[in-house]
């Protein structure tokens, strides 16, 4: 090893950050493994379809008799005994394309209906009334309203196909285009926030609360030096762990990059010095571990749930669009998402990182001038 | 004469923190090669008198001078001449004894003979390729005092440098410090409520209390003066309330809440003789009869009725 280089303080502090982090197992599993984990079980659950179970409560009506009751007839010809005691009558469509519906009904009174509605056990309750079948849901909720068009169009046919090929219904699976193509560019944008924002922010509280800023400082050491050590270290990790994660995705689902690298490097570095700096701003004041845990979340979570990580931020209300898509974290993964996708606009990237790079200076500048090292 | 320099002069230092005031006007001069004690409980103000001298905290009014000059612009070359040792300081746990002295061996530019140096003044070279997070906690305070003497400093300040260490741990580290004293030019500023580390390590002591000097001087003188420099403690069978030492040629002190008499001695041999005279004749049933040295304890007790440690 060169000799200036060795004895070269920020070297020497990179290369202490470095081993502190790669001496942690558990660091290791939480940047790494887990983003892996957390991929293939959202990757597979968004890729394979599993059957979907929709459980019905049908009003008992006894003035009509059997032979006039759409309901009863429907439930004596149509539907198959189950081995489940509270919903004891099932139908099964079979379904290609779209995965299996498994019908489940319960024949029971409005009180016993009332207390399964309550405890979310069923969505839906059918009642038959002069010659009319009426259904009972919350108009508000989506599954409530899915159950309701699945089930009036069985109620309506008079004989039930039990396994449609569904021809007209063509799968999306080109690349680029599928739910995983959508997860991995925001689980990477995502790595970056949360690793800066725990790796800088939770290592600098942690080090004021064991004094250890207070000793470092009381030497000769450039104070810069010190962040731009934890900088530069979390970056290199950051990098490693989204190579890591896009081969395994890469591998595994087949996602590719189908814009331009260089565009991506750019995202990812304005991306790092975004979170960086805000980092520093939410680290430089606490000594206290759990207040530091409080301002950390404070940030990243509202982030998380918005910037359109796991699914679409369009489905947010319109007002709030605007407001969303300025956020650190939705530019970076609208943008890496671009690039992996080759829909990339690039004066819009451009335009996203000179934003990302003004955000993380400002936030370093501010941070760095409130900044309590003792 | 640069013996006779003062590396440290603190002078009139007032220091408050809401409603308390931890330094109450502190005036302060360490000559090259000394080392000083600032002895008092907790809570006396000796951790923050030592952190304005440290310059990590500004006195509300006064001023300190580190070899002649003031902390404000002169902090990167006043770094260079002091070595310290904080109280409870945390290294990085995952880093080896070596890699952590080599960390701070690098802020000071110091190469890796000074290191090897150090981990073998300390003790450390079994532990050399141990993690910090490993260390015991006298090996971790061994590593917290190789890291201040890395630059040869000329000032030393250590804050409580052996709290919480065993008895072993403690002598080790005050046998270090001893050769450093016989070895070097540095002047120390030591912090503790150890009595004895203060008396055996030290050639002047400053005693604080709630902010205030409350006594100081060279360490022998502080230890002779008054009534001699040993005294005989002592405690009777029966509980008693007071003595009526009238007729005894010897300052007898009585502390009924303890149970315990004080007597200074001059002369042992003529005053111990005298005292069990007394005894006899007043018919007091003895328990335990001890003859020791005064030490700094006793000085404090007598200062502000209560003991150092308390």
């Amino acid at each position: 090893m060169n000799k200036i280089l060795r004895y070269n303080q920020l070297f020497q502090l990179i290369v202490a950050n470095l081993k502190e982090v790669v001496r942690e197992p558990g660091v290791l599993f939480w940047g790494i493994v887990f983003p892996i984990l957390m991929s293939l079980g959202l990757g597979i659950a968004f890729t394979r379809k599993a059957d979907s179970v929709m459980k019905v409560v049908i009003i008992e009506n006894n003035k009509l008799p059997d032979s006039s009751s759409k309901l009863k007839t429907f439930i004596n010809s149509s539907t198959k005994k189950t081995d489940n005691n509270l919903f004891s009558r099932k139908v099964v469509v079979a379904e290609q394309k779209l995965g299996n519906t498994i019908f489940l009904f319960r024949v029971t009174n409005w009180q016993d209906a009332m207390v399964l509605l309550k405890k979310g056990i069923t969505n839906i309750v059918i009642e038959e009334k002069n010659n009319n079948i009426e259904y009972h849901f919350d108009p508000m909720n989506p599954d409530a309203q899915l159950n309701y068009i699945k089930l009036s169009k069985i109620l309506n046919n008079k004989k039930i196909i039990e396994n449609k090929n569904n021809d007209n219904i063509k799968g999306l699976t080109v690349s680029g285009t599928r739910y995983i193509d959508f997860l991995i560019p925001g689980l990477i944008a995502m790595g970056i926030m949360m690793s800066c924002s725990w790796g800088i922010s939770y290592s600098i509280i942690e080090r004021r609360t064991k004094k250890l800023l207070r000793r470092m400082v009381a030497t000769p050491m450039k104070k810069s030096h010190f962040l731009i050590s934890l900088i530069t270290v979390r970056t290199a990790m950051n990098l490693v762990e989204s190579l890591v994660l896009f081969l395994f995705s890469y591998l595994v689902f087949n996602v590719t990059i189908q814009g331009s690298i260089p565009a991506l490097f750019l995202v990812f570095f304005t991306g790092n010095i975004a979170f960086a700096g805000i980092s520093v701003f939410i680290s430089s004041r606490t000594s206290n571990t759990e207040i530091g845990n409080g301002l950390i979340n404070a940030v990243v979570m509202p982030m998380m749930v918005l910037s359109g990580i796991f699914f679409s931020y369009h489905n947010f209300p319109d007002w709030s669009i605007s407001f969303i898509q300025n956020l650190p974290l939705t530019m970076m993964a609208d943008d890496i998402r671009n690039i992996f996708s080759q829909t990339t606009n690039y004066s819009e990237i451009i335009y996203h990182s000179f934003i990302l790079t003004v955000t993380g200076i400002t936030f370093f500048a501010a941070g760095l001038k409130l900044f309590k090292w003792y | 004469m640069i013996n006779e320099e003062s590396v440290v002069e603190v002078k009139n230092v007032f220091k408050s923190f809401k409603t308390v005031k931890a330094v109450n006007g502190a005036n302060l001069q360490i000559k090259n090669g000394k080392f000083i004690a600032i002895l008092g409980p907790n809570g006396a103000g000796k951790t923050t008198l030592v952190e304005i001298i440290e310059g990590i905290q500004k006195p509300d009014k006064g001023e300190v001078f580190i070899l002649g000059k003031k902390w404000k612009g002169n902090e990167n070359e006043l770094h260079r001449f002091i070595g310290l040792s904080l109280q409870d300081t945390y290294f990085i746990d995952k880093l080896r004894v070596w890699e952590t002295l080599m960390l701070f061996a690098s802020f000071y530019d110091i190469g890796k003979k000074r290191i090897d140096e150090i981990i073998e003044l300390m003790g450390l070279e079994e532990k050399r390729k141990s993690y910090v997070v490993n260390l015991s906690g006298g090996q971790r305070q061994k590593l917290s005092l190789g890291i201040a003497l890395l630059n040869n400093p000329k000032i030393l300040i250590l804050d409580e440098p052996t709290t919480g260490l065993d008895p072993n741990a403690r002598r080790e580290i005050w046998s270090i410090l001893l050769k450093l004293k016989e070895k070097s030019q540095t002047s120390l500023i030591l912090t503790t409520h150890y009595m004895d580390e203060a008396e055996k390590l030290c050639d002047y002591i400053i005693i604080m209390n709630n902010g205030n000097v409350i006594k100081e001087g060279a360490t022998t003188q502080l230890l002779n003066e008054d009534h001699g420099d040993k005294l005989m403690e002592f405690t009777f069978e029966n509980f008693i309330d007071d003595i009526d030492s009238s007729d005894l040629p010897l300052s007898l002190n009585w502390d009924v809440a303890n149970q315990k008499g004080f007597v200074k001695l001059n002369k042992v041999e003529n005053d111990l003789t005298v005292f069990m005279n007394f005894i006899k004749e007043k018919g007091f049933k003895l328990k335990t009869l001890e003859c020791r040295r005064k030490t700094l304890d006793d000085i404090f007790i007598t200062l502000t009725g209560k003991h150092l440690n308390e």
